[in-house]
Order: C-alpha cells, then structure tokens, then sequence
C-alpha cells in the first residue's frame, strides 16, 4: 500500500466515476426489486390460485431458481436471450441486447422467484377468520385481497421484502463477471489502473459495509416497530 | 436442435478427456469447495452462535455481533476479493509472501475461507435463533438439576437447538453450494466454469448450461434428502422437531 495521500488522489480522480457506478448498482437493485416486486406477486398468486396448471407453474419457477447458482443464471440470459427475442420477433438472427438490459432482465426473473416466496408467506399469514368474515360481509374475491388481506399481508412482509432488497443490492455486484460499470467493477478497474488495488478494494467494500449496515438496522427498527 | 453427443467427444481443453470428464472434474471442485466451506462454516459459526447467546450480553457477545455485522454485510464477491488481494499485502511481510507464493492451491483455499467465513456469519444467527427458542425454562431447568453453563449447553440446549434448525440449515447448506460459484472470478475452476468453457469451444452454450443446471439441481436434491433423513435419524423419540414440548 502506498501512502495515504496518494490513494487519496487516486480516490479524487476517480470519484466521477466510482459515483456513476454506485448510481448504476442503485439503478439495478431498484429496477429489479421494482420488477422482481410485480412478477413475484403474480406467482404468488399463481401459487394460491389452486388451479393445477398455475400451482405447477409457480412451483416449478420458484424451485428452479432457488436451485441454481444466480451466477449460472447471469451466464444462461447473457446467452439465452438474444435467441428468445429472435424467436419472439422472428428476426433472421439473435437479436444482441447488451449486457446491461441483460442484467436488469436477469436480476428481474431471478429475484422474482424469491419475492414470490415471501408475498405468498406474507398472503398466508393473514389468519384464517379475516377472509371468512370478509366472505360473511359479501365482499367479492378483487376486494377481500384489496380491503382486507393485502394491507394486512404488506405490511408483514416489508421488513423481509426490504431485506431482500439489501441482499440484492449485495449481489448486483455480481455482474462484474459481464464486465458492467457497476460500483464494484469501476472500484476494481481503478484499482488496476492506479496500482492501488489494496485501497480500491477496502474502499468499496466500506462503502458497501455503511449502505447494506445502515439499511438493515432501519429494516430492523421497522420490523419492531409493527404491532 | 439439441444435441448431447458433444458430451461424449474428447475435450479441446483436456488430454484424453471428454467434455463430460471436464464437467464432473468441475462438479468435484464445487462439492470439495462447498464440503470445505461448510465445515469451516459450522466449526466457526456455532461456538460464536453459543457465545451470542450467553446470557448478561457482554463484551464477547457484542465482539461476535459485530463480526456478523461485518460478513453479512458485504457482498460476498468483495470478501472473496478482500481474502485473495487485500489481506496477504496487510498481514506481516513473510506471511503475505506465503500467502501469495507458497501456499498451494490459493484459489481452492481462498474460496473456502471466504466462503466459510461468510456462511459462518449466518450459522451464528442460526444457532443463536435456535437456542434463543427453547424459551427459559429448559436452561432453568437445568440449573436446577445443579448443571454449570458449560453441561447446559452441552447436555440440555444444544442438542436441542441443533435439532430445531435443521430446516434453515439445509437451506444454508443449499445456499453454500450455490456460492461456491462465485470462485470462477478467481480462477477456481468450478462446474459453472468448465461450463462456460466447454460453450466457449463447442459452441454447445444451451446444453452445457443445462447439464450445469441439471448437475446442480441434482446435486441439492441429495443433500437436501441427505439432511431430512439425518434430521428424521436424530429426531427424539415422543418429541415434535426434536423437542420436549
């Protein structure tokens, strides 16, 4: 490690672009858990539909994804995709899409298949008594869900969706391995670039230590804070 | 169209090995880093797991919440980076240079390390929640037949506690498998590895994927299998989950 100032100035010449990259990990993490959010919902749905072919579906899509490596997943839709929008376009050839929409698009599908497991935890814990006295009241399917068990069910599982969110913030450094501009990648790319590698590393793993920490002691208070 | 035979064909990569030699070759590395980590991981994360939940708190406690704050909170490719890159240029000069030069296999014991480090942060809050759950009255108890806290732990709470987190801990044991995938970024050559590697030379990217899925999926079948028919063997007779109820 060299001095102190120097890794200092290194930091300062690089800080656009360390700032670009936390900005672009941020993005990711938001746009997936914003998108893992609403696919997750409709497989939780599926999951409590209690028709065969959905509860198959549901099941199926959330044991495989807990089952494979979010890495190999990352690698299968960097490959997979331009064949499928290919096939759904009916183009001549594989359609590149990058390897920025392909990760958002991975993060998207995989982490939905974790939020799912949740919002159906968080669906099934309302009791039992709440939806047979919405059914007394002659409420219809649409508003028991709405009036009655989702302001229950969300406001139970936002500690454990929060903390999901945390997770996926951790792993959106993952796409270092598709050569993204994320936070981790740029950090690690300055690194080689300065010869302050030592520096860079410890850097961003601070930073990442103060967002995740921070993050989940608020996760924590809100947990506590619910009746 | 799908086509396996590739499988079969000598390897580009190895001498006299087919791609399907190359892939097992690569599963036995993701079991050996998955089985060195996960030992690691128990042998660190429940002794910390039985400190954080000594009662009165106490110096110790707070030194091992700290140590989970730190592991659970770091994406696991930057500790990964950190043990390989970072921690041999901050230890004592010899150290480092064995560290760097001299220890054999770095990558295999790197990942292991940080793998095992990471996974133990999340035995610790297993065996704290496990212990946590037993509810006073066991450790009471225990006290009263004239126990010291070493024999209550050891006698009383423990195989108890242990019993009850079975369920979460396969899910740890899954999870330590899967992880060990992130040792391809340095250099560790694992089951997603040879993967991408044998698409690299084949061109075969779908089904080389699919049989590293397959390999995968498979594989946490059995230890998911493996670990209910243990918890079934250990289960207490006349108890539910292994407790006295």
């Amino acid at each position: 490690m060299n001095s102190f100032t120097t890794n200092l100035g290194a930091l300062w010449t690089g800080m656009p672009f360390l700032i670009n990259g936390l900005l672009f990990s941020i993005a990711l993490t938001l746009g997936a858990a914003t998108g893992g959010v609403i696919l997750g919902t409709l497989i939780a749905c599926m999951r409590l539909s209690g028709r065969r072919l959905l509860v198959g579906f549901a099941f199926g899509y959330v044991t495989l994804f807990r089952c494979v490596p979010l890495l190999l997943v990352i690698f299968w839709f960097y490959f997979l995709m331009p064949l499928v929008i290919q096939w759904l376009t009916g183009a001549r050839f594989p359609v590149p899409i990058g390897p920025v929409y392909s990760a958002f698009i991975t993060f998207t599908i995989f982490e939905a298949a974790y939020y799912s497991e949740i919002i159906r935890a968080g669906i099934q814990s309302v009791a039992r008594g709440q939806v047979e006295a919405a059914q007394a009241l002659r409420l219809s399917q649409v508003d028991t869900y709405r009036y009655i068990i989702l302001p229950q069910a969300i406001r139970r599982m936002l500690p454990v969706l929060l903390t999901q969110t945390i997770v996926l913030f951790q792993d959106s450094s993952l796409v270092y391995v598709l050569a993204l501009p994320d936070f981790f990648s740029v950090a690690s790319r300055l690194g080689q670039l300065s010869g302050e590698t030592t520096f860079f590393y410890l850097f961003v793993a601070l930073v990442f230590f103060l967002i995740c920490y921070s993050l989940s002691r608020a996760v924590r208070r809100l947990g506590r804070a619910q009746p | 169209m799908l086509d396996f035979s590739f499988l079969l064909e000598p390897a580009t990569l190895g001498v006299g090995q087919s791609n399907l030699d190359l892939m097992l070759a690569g599963w036995v590395n993701t079991l050996r880093a998955f089985a060195g980590a996960m030992f690691l991981a128990l042998a660190i994360g429940v002794p910390l797991g039985v400190i954080r939940s000594l009662p009165g708190g106490g110096w110790a406690s707070r030194l091992v919440a700290a140590y989970v704050e730190i592991f659970r909170n770091i994406p696991l490719l930057i500790q990964l980076f950190l043990w390989f890159f970072v921690v041999p240029e901050l230890v004592p000069e010899r150290l480092g240079w064995w560290l760097k030069r001299e220890l054999p296999q770095p990558e295999y014991w790197n990942l292991v390390f940080a793998l095992g480090i990471f996974m133990s942060a999340r035995v610790v809050e297993l065996t704290r929640a496990g212990i946590g759950s037993l509810g006073k009255g066991q450790s009471e108890a225990a006290t009263a037949l004239g126990l010291g806290t070493a024999d209550t732990y050891r006698f009383v709470l423990l195989p108890q506690a242990l019993r009850i987190v079975m369920p979460p801990l396969t899910t740890e044991f899954a999870n330590c498998l899967k992880a060990s995938s992130i040792g391809l970024t340095v250099g560790y050559i694992e089951i997603t590895q040879r993967a991408r590697e044998i698409s690299e030379q084949t061109f075969r990217t779908f089904e080389i994927f699919a049989v590293a899925t397959l390999g995968y999926f498979l594989t946490i079948a059995v230890i998911v299998l493996l670990l209910q028919v243990l918890e079934h063997a250990l289960r207490i007779p006349g108890t539910r989950m292994g407790v006295s109820q």
